[in-house]
């Protein structure tokens, strides 16, 4: 663990805020009438394309876990249709999740399937690409000490943090200020992007902090 | 001296109950007026200016009408009248107020919006205190200057029929009464009979000259099916046909007398859509009043929609009309329409009149409330500024006591040291009893009597000083003996604090985060999503616990049995698949091979894994059942959709099948007897709602006779009492014998199961289905999270709080009055009796925190582990309980200029008052159980 290292993470990780900043102010130049808060729906869209697009094209090219000893195409096609079908299936767990966190049921069907989707690509998309659709990997990074790389650190930093943030900008909907972000599922959209850049910028200077400290078994 | 902590935590709270109370007397003072109220009748009316044309007319004018009748409709809100409801079912009414000779406006009445209070209102024109809706219950003599008292003082002759709070508000006033008691909500028919059957023989004689009538059924009827419901347009074409006697009476009787008559149509208080009183929404402030009278112009054509005024303008209005002085302490202005018809001259008489009588109440109360003159006058308890606040210090002291002896009490040995003796007879103490004292004599010689403690007696005061001098003397000292400890740990020892694991960080977190989050209106009102937000992130944290649990169990032997840990994990996602789309759980092969790992079999497994997911099911089923709060109040939920009368046969069913439900979870740890009683007392509940026409028997196709209930009801309230009676004798047997566990075991389910006895018949049968889930949570939770999970008894204690709290709003309670269920306290009750009716309604609103408090207590005595987990678990409850409440009561304090202190902030500060008189209660309980434990 080098310096080095932690400077690439740096770099990826503001080329994802980049991302996310860039589907902000790119599409006002295309679409009329665009913004955050209006047509909040296209900008999930949009969000969570980018940011799942920043994140395969920075793992191809950053690889920063020792490529596969396997390497066949219909090897590779089988992971990358796994890699879809697990994303999807986060996508329905997360809805199922807000349902049973109050969630209406059947009306804004597709603002809460939308959350669950840009809430998937902070979380399971970095998963995905990292440690690939191997449920076992996952769990053994999300326990105690389990971590074995700054790459899977600071996966578990953003990661927690989209989580929290989600779990905060759901506070403000029972208040009465009658603010346009308020509305279901804004607040905790934001929160949830918020909670994503926190962590993001939190996690190289935390990793670079506790340098020292931090020993991982492999490396 | 030392103390078990859990009898230590017992001893506080009661203290604390104490200091509440004593802070809500200060809080909620009975509202105090003008003192020149003899002076005041005896001088003279207030001579008319002497500008313009020489007058000496002194005297007060005539009076404009001959009688007057006053029929206050309960209830009536002004849609009723001026709506389609009033079109369709109100026919005379609606002429009167289109075409005949009336005015017509919309009253708006102020907090609370109660009968009583409502009453006094509109009888003196002032503004009632908030805490009258406590006194609704207890009303005694109406002392202050009223209409009623100024009538009786000018010789009028006053009879009245209805409600009996006007009988105990004008003991002395009526020369003829009949009072029908008004608490008998599932009653709605003979409440107005007995009004109306006075009607004919009243009218004919005339020797009267005011007439009140006061009609409940309206009101019952929205207490007990809501304001959409067949029934309240059967009430009101039977108060139209009622208005139109008294008007045609009335009219004949002056065509031989030739002076005009006054008829009044008013309502007290509005109706929620939940048909409910007590809060602030428009529905329940906005009533009916329509002013008839034969001296008022007819307005043909005239479509205007009626006035909005005050309710209090009644008063001032009623006074000139009878020709009586207008009531010292009222606010109103007169109603000019009515007296429109007058010479201008006497019109503006009138108005001088009232305008005297306002600005000498002005003058009598804004020099001592500077403050409270801006607000809308009820706020009376913020003059003087030391007084009623230091009752709060004593719940703060109580939470700091109980805070910093933490450490000791959740020792192995559940023991404390209460340094009690050494303080009371230190220096402190004496110095702090002479400081308090000094101030107190200081204060109440001096300032012109506004201090509150000089409204309580010497003794209490002095018993008050005593308390909270010692409580801070024992703070001071367990603060010096945490310190020394402190230093000395630190010094010495270097052994590492045990880590927190996630659920306690969650707990710790979610603990503080309710209560900071009780300093804003909006998260009071929607209290209940904070508290199905906190069970579900509960649950969640559970499942993590749990998944991670079985993963770490995987990680110790991966050598060993390597395919065993990749099969597990793809168990585990598999069932993480499954979830998303349903719960069910069909356990395949797989289980088989996990059964080395863990020393539950496959199943059970399989169920620990499940758990948490249909806890998160059943919590959000319930949370569709009863919409509450206010911003999503008026969403569609099940619970209407059940009530409603065209589906009366699914309610049955459910009703049903919740009751069997039941009697499957309760009987399991029963002794025979109690599950034959348990049984049939079901089966009596299910007759009782039979009988009251809630549900249907298969046999029985249409409800025909409806009676009160009261003979099945007391049927179930005897077995109710036996199974409480056969635990009881269990628990003294176990006390007594000391043979072992068993028997207290089920001496305390037994308790418990009458409860939920007595709980399944107060609940309204579309809340049965609350009940099953909270049986079906706790089996849960007992048998595959804490058992296998080996929680400890904090945790359990909190847990059991959090689920208590949140099935107290699941079952529809809110942080509002309106929302409290009276009819539970008249089942099986003939009339009103005070005693019965407050605790059965209390234990309807609370049933959800004592069920699973005193589920807490029969499940930790039955986990025979360790001796003091019952105390432990009795400290934190008392500790857990009385965090908010201090905190809220200072919060409260510190917001009492808020714009919402009467409307959000008052009713919850009453809630959290009873809250912590049922822990207090709770606690004692948890002791009596601990001290049978630690003898046997």
């Amino acid at each position: 663990m080098k310096d080095t290292d932690i400077k690439r993470l740096l770099y990826t990780h503001l080329l994802c805020i980049f991302s996310i900043i860039l589907s902000i102010c790119i599409p006002s130049f295309f679409l009329e009438n665009f913004s955050i808060l209006e047509t909040h729906l296209t900008w999930l869209c949009i969000c969570s394309v980018s940011v799942t697009a920043v994140n395969l094209v920075l793992y191809l090219i950053v690889k920063p876990n020792a490529s596969s000893k396997r390497s066949s195409i219909s090897y590779k096609v089988t992971r990358f249709l796994k890699c879809c079908i697990y994303f999807l299936m986060s996508c329905f767990f997360f809805h199922v999740i807000f349902v049973l966190y109050g969630a209406p049921l059947i009306e804004l069907v597709l603002e809460t399937f939308l959350f669950a989707v840009i809430l998937s690509t902070f979380t399971t998309v970095p998963c995905l690409c990292l440690l690939g659709p191997n449920i076992k990997a996952w769990l053994r990074v999300f326990s105690r000490n389990g971590v074995t790389s700054i790459w899977e650190n600071s996966l578990q930093i953003t990661t927690i943090s989209s989580f929290i943030g989600t779990w905060l900008g759901a506070f403000p909907i029972p208040l009465d200020w009658e603010r346009p972000w308020q509305v279901w599922p804004i607040s905790c959209t934001l929160g949830a992007t918020f909670g994503y850049v926190a962590g993001l910028v939190i996690s190289p200077l935390w990793i670079y902090w506790n340098r020292k400290q931090l020993t991982y078994k492999n490396n | 001296m030392r103390l078990g902590s859990g009898a230590f935590a017992a001893c506080c709270v009661v203290i604390e109950v104490l200091g509440v109370a004593l802070f809500l007397r200060g809080f909620f003072p009975a509202p105090v007026r003008s003192s020149s109220r003899a002076e005041q009748r005896a001088e003279p009316a207030a001579p008319e200016p002497s500008a313009g044309a020489s007058s000496n007319w002194t005297k007060l004018p005539p009076p404009l009408f001959k009688k007057v009748v006053i029929m206050l409709i309960d209830g009536l809100r002004d849609d009723f009248v001026f709506g389609s409801k009033g079109v369709k079912f109100m026919p005379y009414t609606t002429y009167l107020v289109e075409k005949g000779a009336s005015h017509s406006f919309v009253a708006e009445a102020k907090l609370p919006t109660v009968t009583m209070p409502r009453i006094k209102a509109l009888m003196t024109g002032s503004l009632p205190g908030f805490i009258d809706v406590v006194r609704n219950l207890n009303s005694p003599e109406l002392l202050e200057d009223n209409v009623i008292t100024q009538a009786k003082a000018a010789g009028k002759r006053i009879i009245f029929y209805g409600d009996e709070t006007w009988v105990k508000l004008f003991p002395k006033h009526f020369v003829e009464y009949d009072g029908t008691t008004s608490f008998f909500v599932s009653d709605y028919t003979e409440v107005d009979d007995n009004v109306t059957r006075h009607l004919d023989k009243v009218l004919k004689r005339g020797d009267w000259d005011v007439l009140i009538l006061h009609y409940l059924g309206l009101d019952h009827i929205g207490h007990v099916s809501g304001p959409s419901s067949p029934l309240i347009g059967h009430k009101l074409r039977e108060m139209d046909s009622i208005l139109m006697k008294i008007h045609t009476s009335l009219l004949s009787e002056e065509r031989e007398t030739l002076v005009p008559n006054l008829l009044v149509l008013c309502g007290d208080h509005g109706m929620s859509e939940t048909g409910g009183h007590g809060a602030s929404s428009m529905e329940e402030l906005n009533t009916a009043l329509i002013l008839i009278s034969s001296a008022f112009e007819r307005k043909p054509g005239d479509i205007r929609r009626p006035k909005h005024v005050q309710q209090t303008d009644l008063a001032a209005t009623l006074a000139i009309g009878l020709g009586l002085p207008i009531p010292g302490n009222s606010v109103g202005s007169l109603l000019f329409p009515t007296v429109e018809g007058r010479p201008v001259r006497e019109q503006l008489r009138f108005l001088h009149l009232n305008a005297v009588q306002l600005s000498k109440l002005l003058q009598e109360n804004v020099p001592s409330y500077e403050k409270a003159g801006t607000r809308s006058g009820d706020g009376l308890f913020l003059n003087g500024s030391l007084p009623a606040h230091t009752a709060a210090v004593f719940p703060s002291q109580v939470l700091s006591l109980l805070l910093l002896s933490i450490p000791e009490a959740l020792s192995n040995k559940a023991e404390l040291e209460v340094p009690l003796w050494s303080p009371v007879f230190s220096l402190l103490f004496y110095l702090t009893l002479l400081v308090l004292s000094a101030l107190h004599v200081i204060v109440c010689t001096s300032a012109e009597s506004s201090c509150y403690f000089c409204g309580l007696s010497w003794l209490t005061a002095g018993g008050v000083m005593v308390l909270v001098s010692a409580l801070l003397c024992a703070v001071v000292s367990a603060l010096a003996k945490t310190f020394g400890d402190g230093k000395f740990l630190s010094k010495n020892s270097a052994h590492p604090k045990p880590r927190w694991s996630e659920l306690d960080v969650l707990i710790l977190l979610g603990t503080m985060g309710h209560v900071l989050s009780l300093g804003a209106s909006s998260f009071i009102e929607e209290e209940h999503q904070t508290w199905y937000f906190l069970i579900n992130t509960l649950c969640l944290a559970l499942c993590h616990e749990i998944y991670r649990n079985c993963l770490l169990r995987d990680d110790s032997e991966p050598q060993q049995c390597p395919h065993v840990e990749e099969e597990f994990i793809r168990t585990a996602a598999a069932l993480q698949d499954r979830s998303t789309g349903c719960d069910t759980l069909e356990p395949h092969g797989v289980s088989r091979s996990l059964t080395s790992l863990d020393t539950l079999r496959g199943y059970e497994k399989w169920m620990v894994l499940a758990s948490p997911w249909v806890i998160l099911t059943c919590c959000r089923l319930l949370r569709s059942l009863n919409q509450t709060g206010v911003q999503w109040a008026h969403r569609p939920d099940l619970g209407h959709w059940l009530t409603s009368s065209d589906h009366k046969a699914e309610l049955s069913v459910l009703t049903a099948l919740s009751l069997i439900v039941i009697f499957a979870l309760v009987q399991r740890k029963c002794s025979l007897t109690s599950k034959v009683a348990l049984a049939l007392g079901l089966l009596g509940v299910y007759c009782y709602r039979a009988a009251i026409g809630n549900v249907l028997f298969p046999w029985q196709q249409d409800s025909k006779d409806i009676s009160k209930g009261v003979i099945e009801a007391r049927f179930v309230h005897v077995f109710v009492l036996g199974i409480l009676f056969t635990g009881t004798k269990d628990l003294l047997k176990s006390q007594v014998i000391a043979t072992d566990v068993t028997i207290k075991t089920v001496g305390l389910w037994e308790i418990y199961s009458g409860l939920v006895l007595l709980a399944a018949l107060l609940f309204r049968p579309h809340n049965l289905p609350v009940l099953v889930f909270s049986l079906l949570i706790q089996t849960i939770m007992t048998k595959f999270i804490w058992k296998p999970l080996r929680h400890d008894a904090a945790e359990i204690t909190i847990m059991h709080y959090w689920f208590g709290q949140a099935f107290f709003y699941f079952q529809g309670n809110s942080n509002n009055i309106a929302t409290v269920d009276i009819s539970a306290g008249f089942v099986g009750l003939d009339t009103y009796i005070e005693v019965p009716a407050v605790f059965l309604t209390a234990f309807a609103t609370f049933a959800g925190p004592v069920l699973w408090a005193s589920h807490l207590v029969s499940f930790l005595s039955s986990e025979t582990s360790s001796g003091s987990a019952l105390s432990h678990a009795c400290f934190c409850y008392a500790l857990i309980c009385s965090f908010p409440v201090s905190a809220y009561i200072i919060l409260v304090t510190s917001l009492r200029y808020h714009l919402f202190i009467w409307s959000v902030f008052s009713p919850k500060l009453l809630y959290e008052g009873m809250h912590i008189l049922i822990t207090a209660a709770i606690c004692v309980f948890f002791t009596a159980m601990d001290q049978t434990n630690t003898k046997s």
